[in-house]
């Protein structure tokens, strides 16, 4: 079933001519004429689970704001960063009206006023799709009262949070705020804020026109609606594929995707995004239906929707350290265990792959990655330490072996003119006595 | 004046150590952030529009950026993306001609644009080539493509090339954003024509341009993507590892 991907690749789409006969802006002329609390039922009856990473109900995270005609702000999250995602990009660069229409309603069931969709930098070309689709719909007074603009990101991945985009937006670097008070009491300029992934926006005007109850029967109980999921990495058809929640991975990795390469088998799976704390290819893992509940069942998320295939042939070092390196280069710098944390990860697997480790240093990792896990203002550090200690749990020998593997071939020589002696492990007794 | 010797003083003694402190290659985002400040120099203040010459599209551009928020600072992302499309990098006079029209510091302006990846601090070539080298691009090759491009360039100062992080088109991975046009899937050949193709002035490898490729169950279906990729590229090498 295609809602997103239906007449997605129809000529000319992103014009107003073709987006219009094709029943376009139709929904939201409706929901202008319907009492915004009429309009918020709908969302809510929908279920609908964000689509950029946490997956909160997008209805009941709208009924949040207060009632009250002060100013308020819908933000619509377009900084998609996430490793592995490029649903948001497909979406917007072909269908740039649908966004605008369920920015329109969503702004409409929250009274929003003032409204912004924060695209990152490096979509420049999305973004000027994006704004030439929103001067047609406000010359054709689609738009109405609504202050609307796209605002240009400059590159950076924790800007796709969303506090760190409020101040963003605000002009300030991208630092997360401290929670709560939360967006919907007090975010853009310190007003009421509802900010919605690219994905969840666009729903809306489906919701609208199927009804709230009838979206609600498409996928399963808790996670209702379809979703557009991004497979890349290690599969022979990698793109965009719009599925009903609740459809077992293994479709969507082999059917849709076409598997691993030729002769080649999946070693593990990041099932949301780099984000995510990765799922070894058993057949276990592979059955489990690609949901918000089933996926966090099985220990990890669905995050926003990206599957990332690595296969056999790949070292999980190379992962990991891939992983640990984008996240300590992201990392904001206002927290100290996500700061310090990421660096020294990525410091400890270096160590590793030089072979100056020991199975002891990868215990320290998971300790580094706990002692992450829920003690910063935002989930990246979280998000690093995740996947990290998913890979050294999984993993756990194959990280042994290439320590031996790198002891026993390793001479003095190769291990660099910085390297410390890794075979001399006095007890520490003798250390200090030596130190007298 | 009695604080000066002594600054300058400290500013000496810095300097001379400097060599013995060891450098980490990564860290702030910031070119020079390990680099000692002028304690001796009063911190800028708020530029004299009269006495700061500000080219009149800029000074527009930045202004009609500015009625669009509440709040006039919003419009510092877009202004000083304005200020580097116009000089090519932000330059000193750059940020003390958006401070001019913001009625900002330069120091506000400076800690806004170090934080972002996309702000050029120190000159650089026209063309700008990003080369995704995140996780999805790295399991098919793209390591290799970064180097191959980096060798393709060679030391042309119009050009600057860097390993970027995922720019999101992992469905044409390996890839790159040749002034913000979206390229893939990559060889290692496509490297040299691209830049061949960037300096005789033609579009950049109109075949591989992400823009009309239809969503992916289409794009399989059609058989029109050309042969031998990209499951093969990796694939014909047989293991490879993502090489950091």
């Amino acid at each position: 079933m295609e809602l997103l991907f239906k007449d997605i690749d129809a000529p000319g789409l992103n014009t107003l001519r073709v987006y219009e006969q094709r029943g376009g802006y139709e929904m939201s002329r409706r929901a202008l004429d319907m009492h915004p609390a009429t309009a918020l039922e709908e969302l809510q009856a929908s279920g609908v689970r964000g689509r950029g990473g946490a997956g909160f109900a997008m209805g009941k995270k709208a009924s949040f704001l207060p009632q009250g005609d002060m100013d308020k702000y819908l933000v619509c999250n377009a900084d998609e960063s996430e490793p592995g995602t490029f649903k948001d990009r497909e979406l917007m660069q072909k269908n740039p009206h649908l966004l605008i229409e369920g920015v329109l309603i969503s702004a409409h069931a929250v009274g929003a006023n003032k409204a912004f969709i924060y695209i990152r930098g490096e979509y420049d070309y999305v973004a000027d799709i994006l704004e030439a689709a929103l001067a047609e719909a406000k010359a054709a007074g689609h738009v109405g009262a609504l202050d609307l603009w796209c605002h240009r990101g400059a590159g950076a991945y924790i800007c796709g949070e969303e506090t760190a985009l409020l101040d963003s937006l605000e002009g300030k670097r991208g630092n997360p705020r401290l929670k709560p008070p939360f967006p919907a009491v007090q975010g853009l300029y310190q007003g009421p804020t509802l900010i919605n992934n690219v994905e969840t926006l666009m729903n809306a005007p489906i919701i609208l026109r199927m009804g709230g109850a009838e979206y609600a029967k498409i996928g399963t109980e808790t996670s209702t609606g379809t979703k557009v999921v991004s497979v890349s990495g290690c599969v022979q058809r990698p793109g965009n594929y719009e599925v009903v929640l609740g459809t077992p991975t293994r479709e969507i990795i082999f059917d849709l995707a076409g598997g691993p390469p030729e002769g080649r088998s999946i070693k593990c799976f990041f099932p949301g995004g780099s984000s995510s704390p990765v799922l070894p290819g058993t057949d276990e893992n592979l059955d489990l239906p690609y949901d918000f509940d089933a996926l966090q069942k099985a220990g990890t998320m669905l995050g926003s929707g990206a599957i990332i295939v690595v296969d056999d042939s790949v070292p999980i070092l190379d992962v990991c350290m891939k992983t640990a390196k984008f996240y300590r280069h992201e990392s904001c710098g206002k927290c100290t265990p996500c700061r310090e944390g990421t660096n020294w990860t990525v410091k400890m697997l270096e160590r590793i792959e030089r072979g100056e480790a020991t199975p002891m240093d990868l215990d320290i990792m998971s300790s580094i990655c706990d002692n992450i896990i829920g003690n910063c203002l935002c989930v990246l550090g979280d998000a690093m330490a995740m996947p990290v200690s998913s890979m050294i749990k999984h993993f756990r020998k194959e990280f042994e072996a290439h320590m031996e593997h790198m002891q026993l071939t390793s001479t003095e020589m190769s291990r660099g003119p910085h390297a410390g002696p890794y075979d001399v492990l006095e007890p520490i007794g003798v250390a200090t006595a030596a130190l007298g | 004046m009695k604080a000066k010797p002594m600054a300058s003083a400290k500013r000496e003694t810095t300097d001379a150590l400097a060599h013995l402190v060891r450098r980490f290659e990564h860290g702030s985002r910031v070119p020079g952030w390990d680099e000692a400040a002028d304690l001796t120099k009063d911190p800028a203040v708020v530029p004299d529009p009269a006495t700061t010459p500000v080219p009149p599209e800029l000074a527009s551009l930045i202004e009609v950026s500015m009625t669009r928020y509440p709040d006039r600072r919003s419009a510092a992302i877009p202004a000083l993306r304005a200020a580097q499309d116009h000089h090519g990098w932000l330059s000193p006079s750059a940020i003390e001609q958006v401070a001019a029209v913001m009625r900002l510091t330069p120091g506000y302006l400076i800690a806004v644009a170090s934080f972002y990846d996309m702000f050029e601090h120190r000159p650089v070539g026209q063309n700008t080539i990003y080369v995704c080298t995140n996780i999805s691009c790295s399991l098919r090759g793209a390591d290799k493509v970064f180097e191959a491009m980096v060798d393709a360039v060679g030391d042309d100062p119009d050009f600057n090339v860097r390993s970027f992080e995922c720019l999101g088109a992992c469905d044409i991975a390996p890839m790159a954003s040749v002034n913000a046009v979206y390229v893939g899937p990559l060889s290692i050949s496509d490297c040299d024509t691209i830049v061949a193709q960037l300096r005789a002035g033609q579009p950049t490898l109109p075949d591989k341009q992400l823009g009309g490729r239809p969503v992916a169950r289409a794009w399989w279906a059609s058989g029109r993507h050309p042969e031998g990729e990209p499951a093969g590229g990796r694939g014909a090498e047989g293991p490879t590892a993502i090489g950091n």
